[in-house]
């Protein structure tokens, strides 16, 4: 399994081919969203819904082996785009690990600019959700 | 005549921009409209020249600020045909001027078991300050239900009429949909049966010609900002009988006659209702824009409008996947649509990436967005200042986004 490092290098020259050329850029972020795993019915619930978000985003996360993993969907495609790759960077790894990455790749590709601050205060939502699963699943493992 | 349009994109600076690396196509205009350089002009000219606290000034540019502030009252008065400057009323934009009736009039005419008659096609401004009023005072409200093409059903309507309805508050023209309501037919239903009448105009105004005294509504509220004018106000008309008697709103300066501890008697009508220093920049700014509209004329704004819709609606209906919401018959020029398995934030962002500005989402209507069973929708809306190449433009770009679902 490749390091968070690395995989953030591996998103960002992604993006790098994409250039300055937004349209293409957000057909791709839509494409993205393909690659979540199928989000179970039975969590498609409001306890489950991410606050903070225009769009619907659910959020579940269960540990495995010490390891966090991570289930997302949401009800636009813009939006599964980003949480897959939020997912293909913490999900699997140690809770210590999830709580220490700086998830730089957001700001070297310029999301901010590509997706506009709506959903960027939506991005900024699903990031604290997920460190709030690793820190809750740190505080079980430490019990 | 047709209008010449580049002739009026060129008095509109924003217009000639680009955004991310498209010139700007802005189909947001029941958001807010662009502002003409005379009225941005006049805003500077006022700050720059003639600056000053207007009424009751002792100086030259108080009573030059007074002057145009008053002219723009007069330009309104006649922009909507009422019969003395008086009637019209300077609020910051449509919402506040629906709160005030709701707030002087309502509390003041409508009590226990009283009923208020509103539409499905409402904006939450001209709900929630009804539900505000109905819960403070006990009166019931009731709405006008519609049929799936977003038109009201006006048996519906005189059914629900009775001696106890007092007011009936209803938009001119929808936001979400672009539906033009039968205001005429729902202003004498409503007399009929001794009720008052609220025209909510914040989307009629700058499409469609407005007579207040031919029309009889007792109240129009509107915003300066969709009618080419700047943000922040609005303009409340009333019926002088119906001013009179209403309580003040907010107490201050401007607004009384005299005050002295043991009681303060109110000013005459319209300075009753604008308590405090008025929005006056924007106020003055206000005429510029009015200016332009008639210098246009509403009827050719309404035609090149009217043309743009009826090219855009030729143009998608066809598209895999496209699904308009609200095909009233009579329509100002908004197009709402959906895309088959599409967001509408996501539809819009897309469209933004093309250059395209739409708005997305519930656009104030919930309650209408539940009536048809969808969160929100796309909604593309026209001005006079956008020519049939951007609809094509748009019509290009929603085929293209509808094929990443509809293949």
């Amino acid at each position: 399994m490749s390091s968070i490092k690395e995989i953030q290098e591996e998103i960002v020259s992604e993006f790098e081919i994409l250039g300055d050329d937004k349209e293409s850029t957000i057909f791709y972020i839509m494409e993205l969203g393909a690659n979540l795993e199928a989000f179970p019915e039975s969590e498609r619930i409001e306890e489950n819904i991410i606050k903070g978000c225009q769009s619907k985003v659910w959020l579940i996360a269960d540990q495995v082996d010490g390891k966090v993993h991570y289930q997302a969907d949401s009800n636009t495609d813009i939006t599964k785009g980003l949480i897959s790759l939020l997912i293909r960077v913490l999900n699997d790894r140690n809770p210590e690990e999830i709580l220490k990455t700086d998830l730089n790749f957001i700001e070297r590709i310029g999301m901010g600019s590509i997706i506009g601050s709506q959903r960027s205060n939506g991005l900024a939502s699903m990031i604290k959700q997920m460190k709030l699963y690793a820190l809750a699943f740190q505080a079980k493992q430490n019990a | 005549m047709s209008l010449d349009i580049d002739q009026i994109r060129g008095l509109f600076p924003v217009l000639h921009q680009e955004v991310h690396g498209k010139p700007l196509i802005y189909f947001d205009n029941a958001a807010t409209t662009q502002k003409p350089k005379s009225v941005i002009d006049a805003l500077s000219g006022y700050y720059q020249l003639d600056n000053s606290n207007i009424h009751r000034g002792a100086h030259a540019l108080a009573d030059r600020a007074t002057r145009y502030y008053e002219d723009t009252r007069e330009a309104v008065r006649e922009f909507i045909g009422a019969n003395e400057s008086a009637e019209i009323i300077f609020t910051k934009g449509t919402t506040e001027g629906i709160n005030l009736v709701a707030k002087t009039f309502g509390r003041k005419f409508i009590g226990k078991d009283d009923e208020i008659i509103i539409s499905a096609l409402e904006h939450h401004s001209n709900i929630v300050p009804w539900q505000m009023l109905c819960e403070e005072t006990g009166a019931i409200l009731k709405i006008i239900p519609i049929n799936d093409a977003g038109e009201i059903l006006f048996e519906e309507f005189e059914r629900l009429l009775s001696p106890n309805t007092k007011l009936v508050s209803i938009v001119h023209a929808s936001n979400a949909l672009g539906t033009i309501n039968p205001v005429k037919k729902v202003i004498d239903a409503a007399h009929a049966v001794g009720a008052k009448v609220l025209l909510d105009g914040a989307q009629s105004t700058s499409h469609l010609e407005i007579d207040v005294q031919d029309l009889d509504c007792d109240f129009l509220a509107f915003s300066a900002h969709k009618i080419y004018g700047p943000t922040g106000l609005g303009v409340l008309y009333g019926k002088r009988e119906a001013l009179e008697a209403m309580p003040p709103f907010l107490g201050g300066g401007e607004m009384i006659r005299e005050v002295t501890f043991e009681k303060t008697t109110y000013n005459d009508i319209p300075f009753k209702f604008e308590a405090g220093t008025p929005n006056i920049a924007d106020v003055i700014a206000f005429k510029a824009a009015l200016d332009f509209v008639n210098s246009i004329g509403k009827p050719a704004i309404q035609i090149h409008e009217d043309a743009l819709l009826a090219y855009a609606s030729e143009l998608t209906k066809d598209i895999k996947g496209f699904i308009p919401v609200g095909t009233a018959r009579e329509k100002v020029s908004v197009l709402s649509f959906n895309i088959n398995g599409m967001h509408p934030f996501d539809v819009g962002q897309m469209l933004d990436a093309k250059g395209i500005a739409v708005r997305t989402g519930h656009h104030c209507t919930q309650p209408l967005m539940k009536r048809f069973g969808i969160e929100g929708t796309v909604r593309a809306s026209f001005a006079v200042y956008n020519t049939k190449s951007e609809v094509e433009k748009l019509a290009e770009g929603i085929a293209q986004i509808a094929r990443f679902k509809n293949k």
